[in-house]
């Protein structure tokens, strides 16, 4: 097997792990989303408990990896080294929060909802990828260079 | 149903971060959903094939929950028009922002960046009290 390869497999068994946690831990269950966050009703802490064991594993994960100078299967980490908080990141942000707390959905527990969410999941991930294109479009469009 | 469920939680939250972990040893890129569609759909990159098979897996895995377990998967209680405004908004505020819950929110955080702080802040609490309004007016059950 040549690295591009494995790559190429190392990225299909990322996405089924991360979709069976994404299951396992309810978060495809936008009711139980939406009870984490609206604090004001049945408040449900599931969601900071799949924080908790998501970061604490991928803390300890994160500084395993970096101690290679390179990936196992690719020459270089592509990782971002960018520490600067500027409006872009705020307001993307705030239009994110505003869409997550509307519909309960966030984009991986979206589409891992596509083959059994009906109607649903089908709605919010089509109008999502139409909000990504669009905001490339014109991203594009305000600065052709970036 | 919707009540604390913290062992599957906690299982599944280790899972997140197992499969986060994977990506990164294997081939040093962050597992954040909305950056990887992005590039799907956008290409900044040349090959676009690691994100197709990120996605098949992602799609794979929802597809035996909704054989195996189909009540996993759950419906959202919003209407149809509200999920086409969150979703528009969610895919122009992750495209702006560079990243959801999990490029910000796991991977972000767990690389201590100031970043990653900000905007998952940012956005929780947007994403509360929102929840909190549309559950109050949005004529909702």
């Amino acid at each position: 097997m040549t690295k591009a390869q494995a790559r190429l497999l190392v990225a299909l068994l990322t996405g089924l792990v991360f979709g069976a946690g994404l299951v396992i831990s309810g978060m495809t269950q936008p009711v139980k989303v939406l009870g984490f966050l609206d604090v004001t009703r049945r408040f449900d802490a599931s969601l900071m408990l799949v924080m908790v064991g998501a970061i604490g594993v991928h803390f300890l994960g994160h500084r395993w990896a970096k101690r290679r100078s390179a990936p196992l299967f690719d020459e270089r980490f592509q990782v971002p080294t960018r520490r600067d908080i500027d409006t872009r990141l705020i307001v993307g942000a705030l239009l994110f929060g505003a869409g997550w707390g509307l519909g309960g959905y966030c984009p991986g527990p979206a589409i891992v909802s596509l083959p059994g969410g009906g109607l649903s999941a089908l709605t919010f991930v089509s109008a999502m990828v139409v909000g990504m294109f669009a905001t490339a479009k014109l991203e594009h469009h305000a600065s052709p260079e970036r | 149903m919707h009540d604390f469920t913290p062992i599957p939680a906690l299982i599944g939250g280790i899972l997140i971060g197992l499969a986060a972990t994977l990506l990164l040893v294997g081939s040093g890129r962050v597992a954040g959903v909305s950056g990887i569609l992005g590039g799907l759909l956008v290409p900044t990159d040349g090959d676009r094939r690691w994100r197709a098979l990120f996605f098949m897996g992602l799609l794979v895995a929802g597809a035996v929950a909704a054989w195996l377990a189909p009540e996993s998967i759950g419906a959202s209680p919003r209407s149809l028009p509200m999920l086409v405004i969150a979703g528009l908004l969610v895919g122009a505020g992750t495209r702006i922002g560079n990243g959801c819950t999990s490029g910000h929110g796991v991977c972000g955080l767990s690389r201590l960046s100031p970043r990653s702080f900000a905007s998952t802040l940012t956005f929780i609490a947007v994403g509360m009290i929102t929840a909190y309004l549309v559950g109050s007016f949005g004529g909702e059950p």
